[in-house]
């Protein structure tokens, strides 16, 4: 059965201020209705003022996007009564959206493949519910303006996603199109929002509402299939409805039918002035993005196209990757290291990359490039230093940690000298008298058995070339 | 120099104030301590602002409209909030939630609406100057009715940043006076651009009335003199025509055929915008509190429906149903094309002649409760809505009496040309005098 899955997507607009008014975006960590005027509280008289950043982060979002951008724009109100709606409608777009008609490339389940881009248009967001004494029946409920009229932008695409998998990789797609562009932090709590629609081919459309996380995407698109495809094994109809996700519990539950029903009354919103937006679009200059940078990744310092790919497919770490040392970039090594190592060790702990001092890593893989410490023991250092970050939120300095943990590498002095290297060679000649025999009779595997032990006791931090070479002439002057 | 104030303990015999304050601040500036009074759907920090409704009761905005800032930067001393229908919605001040307000010219007949207590104020000579706001007339039918002079501005002309919206692609703020001169003084004073408002244009006003017309060609359209006009005020109003003519106009009749449609093209338009812009009123922030303990939708509801007038409902209503998905283009859709048909005939007009003039209003001030259906009050908006539509000026000036009962002579003019309907006004108000 065909799956067939096309997305709503509401971003924050990562602006100073807020859509129509002058008061601050950055509202996460302060008390409720602080960053509140009489314009986004939708005080009586008070008119609404476009903030002209706001449209040019959306129209850098169309230019990604490849978008068709009309000549002029306009402003809706969306009319619906609800508690967090301060104005009893939402200032929004409608027939005159900023964009229409793009496509963004992706990385498909059949490979390279196009998803068309609807729409995208420029809202504001309401403000926010705080229910009090228990989710389910809350004894009582708060509203928090702080949120009301921070920008969104809704993208649209047409109903090209054919499984959840494919629809997490556009979202990531997406989310990497926008960091790359400046415009969306999607590591603030909220930013994004997705309502999907998803259909089993020849069934009716189900919408999913209320989906905030990139995984969670995933995870209600997979349990709609499942409940889908079970319905129609058991000779269910599938009913058109919009059903919400439930993050906490994994899956959709069908909410009343009365909400797609509902009838917002769209007009053109008479305190705004349509956007002249075509000349705008034209004016503005995009930077490089993912496709542009994965390429320029492979051709000017070889990597592997997966390599090229996980190190650009996220903003910051394509931007960590380039201010390391250009004989560093170009070494395969390097690549290994950050998109396999430093991701997978975060990934693991569930961890952004933003949390990171990145400074650090840096200068770990320095250290690391120097000789001073072994890979191994490199990677130690790092689990170590993200073990800190993810418990304290801070960590120490490389070097500090390399000392602490005894892991810079050991060297063996000049002959006959009574280093580490040389003490542990030849506890380890000591305690194996078979391996030795087995080496003075011409076995060479014997030598590398030596090695290893020797390794173990210098816990990695001795030079493979070094301890080779104590343990030779060890076991010759024994002869 | 801080600290002056106005002593103002008015006689409000015909009830133009719904509240005064009787210590009232005032600054330095061309209005130095000159009362003036304020329409009730104008926010003034600091003074409870109510649009003459129960459900803004106890409304104390926390800002000032733009042109309450230029009045008090000009030195004015803000001394009283006047009443109006509620919303503006209305043609006489019966709408009022609290009380209606009497004609000083008499006091047995409404003063017009919805500026009334405006209109009241200065004919009763309360206050030398009063704004108003006008959607459809609401300036120039009181002045009119009261016998006093109104101008509704071009729309952007004056900023709307805190006037609580009716009809926001309609309504414009603007002076009431007993004189043209003095009209065009309080214009000077709040018109200009203001960021804060995205419909206000960057075209300041700076005019001295001057009364010279000779060579003025003023379009008189058959239409505002058709059906439901009353003869004598037609006649008065002819009157008036023929003394600018005198003065050097040359008078051209005309015809303006979208009127057939502007009436309906108003309300539909009026009465949609106003659903969504009383939306707010939900009793979650502010006048009085919804019952916290229904569930939200039924707390809205009863809030909406006690505190609300009978006639707020009813555009409510009906602005709802013309914007409701399978109407909207037999509503809203279709008010906007006759909206546009009005334009194009003022543009069409105004190509040869520089100002249209005719009657106000229909008639003269009504008794009260006489016009007891919407619709007959609906209908003497006719003369007055087409300006709003178009967005061009109009100004209202007193041009003589039927009965001892004031009439209007409304003059309109091309878009951003105030001046000039300034300038017949004045003019005709020279003339009269001479
Ligand atoms: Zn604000």
């Amino acid at each position: 059965m065909t799956v067939i899955v096309g997305l709503e997507i509401h971003c924050q607009l990562d602006t100073a201020t807020k859509l129509f008014c002058g008061c601050s975006t950055d509202y996460r960590d302060d008390p409720p209705n602080s960053h509140v005027c009489p314009v986004c509280l939708g005080l009586p008289g008070s008119l609404p003022k476009i903030n002209k950043k706001a449209v040019e982060f959306a129209l850098k979002v169309a230019k990604a996007l490849n978008c068709e951008v009309p000549e002029e724009s306009e402003f809706a109100r969306k009319n619906y009564f609800y508690p967090d709606l301060d104005k009893g409608y939402q200032i929004t777009q409608y027939d005159k959206p900023l964009a229409v008609c793009g496509y963004l490339d992706i990385e498909g389940d059949e490979g390279e493949k196009r998803v068309r881009i609807t729409r995208v248009h420029m809202e504001e967001d309401p403000g926010r519910l705080v229910h009090k004494g228990g989710a389910d029946r809350p004894k009582y409920t708060l509203v928090d303006y702080n949120r009301a009229g921070i920008p969104l932008i809704e993208i649209v695409t047409e109903p090209d996603l054919r499984s959840p998998k494919e629809a997490r990789r556009f979202l990531n797609k997406l989310r990497a199109t926008l960091e790359y562009l400046g415009v969306f932090d999607s590591e603030k709590e909220g930013s994004l929002r997705v309502d999907a629609n998803i259909s089993l081919a020849g069934s009716e459309r189900v919408e999913v509402k209320n989906i905030t996380s990139y995984k969670g995407v995933e995870k209600a698109l997979t349990f709609e299939v499942t409940r889908q495809k079970n319905a129609i094994r058991r000779g269910q109809k599938i009913a058109r409805e919009t059903r919400h996700f439930v993050e906490a519990r994994g899956v959709t539950t069908s909410s009343r039918s009365k909400e797609m029903e509902q009838d917002y009354r769209y007009f053109p919103e008479p305190d705004l002035r349509p956007l002249r937006v075509r000349n705008w679009a034209e004016e503005i200059e995009i930077p490089e993005l993912p496709d542009a940078r994965k390429l320029r990744f492979i051709k000017d310092y070889g990597l592997s196209p997966t390599h090229a790919a996980t190190l650009t497919g996220d903003w910051q770490i394509a931007e960590f990757y380039e201010s390391l040392p250009a004989d560093l970039r170009v070494s395969t090594a390097t690549a290994t290291w950050v998109a396999d190592t430093l991701l997978g060790e975060l990934n693991y702990r569930d961890m952004s990359i933003r949390g990171v001092p990145l400074d650090h890593f840096k200068e770990l893989l320095l250290i690391r490039q120097a000789g001073e410490i072994t890979e191994k023991a490199a990677v130690e250092v790092l689990r170590s230093l993200l073990d800190q970050i993810r418990d304290t939120g801070t960590c120490e300095l490389p070097r500090q940690c390399i000392g602490r943990l005894g892991l810079f590498v050991i060297t063996a002095a000049e002959e006959g000298a009574n280093d580490p290297v040389t003490a542990a060679a030849r506890e380890a000649i000591a305690e194996n008298p078979q391996a030795v025999a087995d080496f003075c009779q011409g076995k060479k595997e014997a030598l590398n058995f030596l090695v290893g032990q020797v390794m173990r006791k210098t816990r990695g931090c001795a030079k493979p070339g070094d301890v080779n070479r104590v343990l030779t002439s060890l076991l010759s002057g024994d002869e | 120099m801080p600290g002056r104030t106005v002593s103002f303990h008015p006689d409000d015999r015909y009830a133009a104030f719904l509240r005064t304050i009787p210590e009232a601040p005032f600054g330095e500036g061309r209005l130095a301590g000159v009362p003036v009074a304020v329409k009730d759907n104008i926010s003034t920090a600091g003074i409870e602002t109510t649009c003459a409704s129960r459900i803004l009761e106890g409304y104390v905005p926390p800002f000032d409209a733009t042109v309450v800032e230029r009045l008090k930067r000009a030195g004015a001393a803000i001394v009283g909030k006047t009443n109006m229908d509620e919303f503006g919605m209305g043609t006489t001040t019966e709408n009022s939630a609290f009380w209606p307000t009497l004609n000083p010219a008499d006091p047995s007949r409404v003063p017009g609406g919805s500026s009334g207590g405006s209109a009241a104020a200065v004919a009763a000579g309360l206050v030398p100057l009063a704004l108003g706001t006008d959607t459809g007339g609401s300036i120039r039918c009181p002045a009119a009715f009261c016998g006093i002079v109104g101008l509704k501005p071009t729309y952007g002309r004056v900023s709307r940043y805190g006037l609580i919206a009716y009809a926001n692609s309609l309504e414009q703020i603007g002076p009431m006076a007993k004189t043209v001169t003095d009209a065009s003084l309080l214009m000077e004073v709040i018109a200009g651009h203001d960021p804060r408002d995205s419909t206000s244009r960057d075209c300041p006003y700076h005019h001295t009335p001057d009364p010279e017309i000779r060579g003025l060609r003023i379009g008189v359209p058959e239409e505002f003199f058709g059906e439901g006009v009353d003869a004598r005020v037609a006649s008065v109003v002819w009157d008036a025509i023929s003394l600018l003519e005198r003065k050097g106009a040359e008078v051209i009749t005309c015809r303006m055929p979208s009127m057939a449609y502007a009436l309906a093209a108003y309300y539909v338009t009026c009465t949609s915008e106003a659903s969504s812009n009383l939306a707010r009123f939900d009793g979650v922030r502010y006048g009085p509190p919804a019952d916290t303990k229904k569930p939200w939708h039924e707390a809205f509801q009863e809030r909406r429906r006690e505190g609300f007038g009978e006639e707020v409902r009813r555009r409510i209503m009906l602005g709802t149903f013309a914007l409701s998905s399978g109407y909207y283009g037999k509503y809203y859709a279709k008010a906007q094309a006759a909206r546009n048909n009005v334009r194009a005939d003022f543009e069409r007009l105004f190509c040869d002649v520089d100002v249209l003039a005719g009657p106000t209003m229909p008639t003269v001030a009504f008794r009260f409760g006489e016009k007891s259906d919407p619709l007959s009050m609906y209908l003497s908006d006719i003369l007055t809505v087409p300006a709003n539509l178009a967005g061009v000026p109009a100004i209202s000036v007193p041009c003589g009496k039927v009965e001892g009962l004031p009439v209007g002579l409304q003059v309109m003019g091309r878009w951003m040309e105030d001046e000039r309907v300034v300038d017949v006004a004045y003019a005709f108000e020279q003339g009269r005098s001479a």
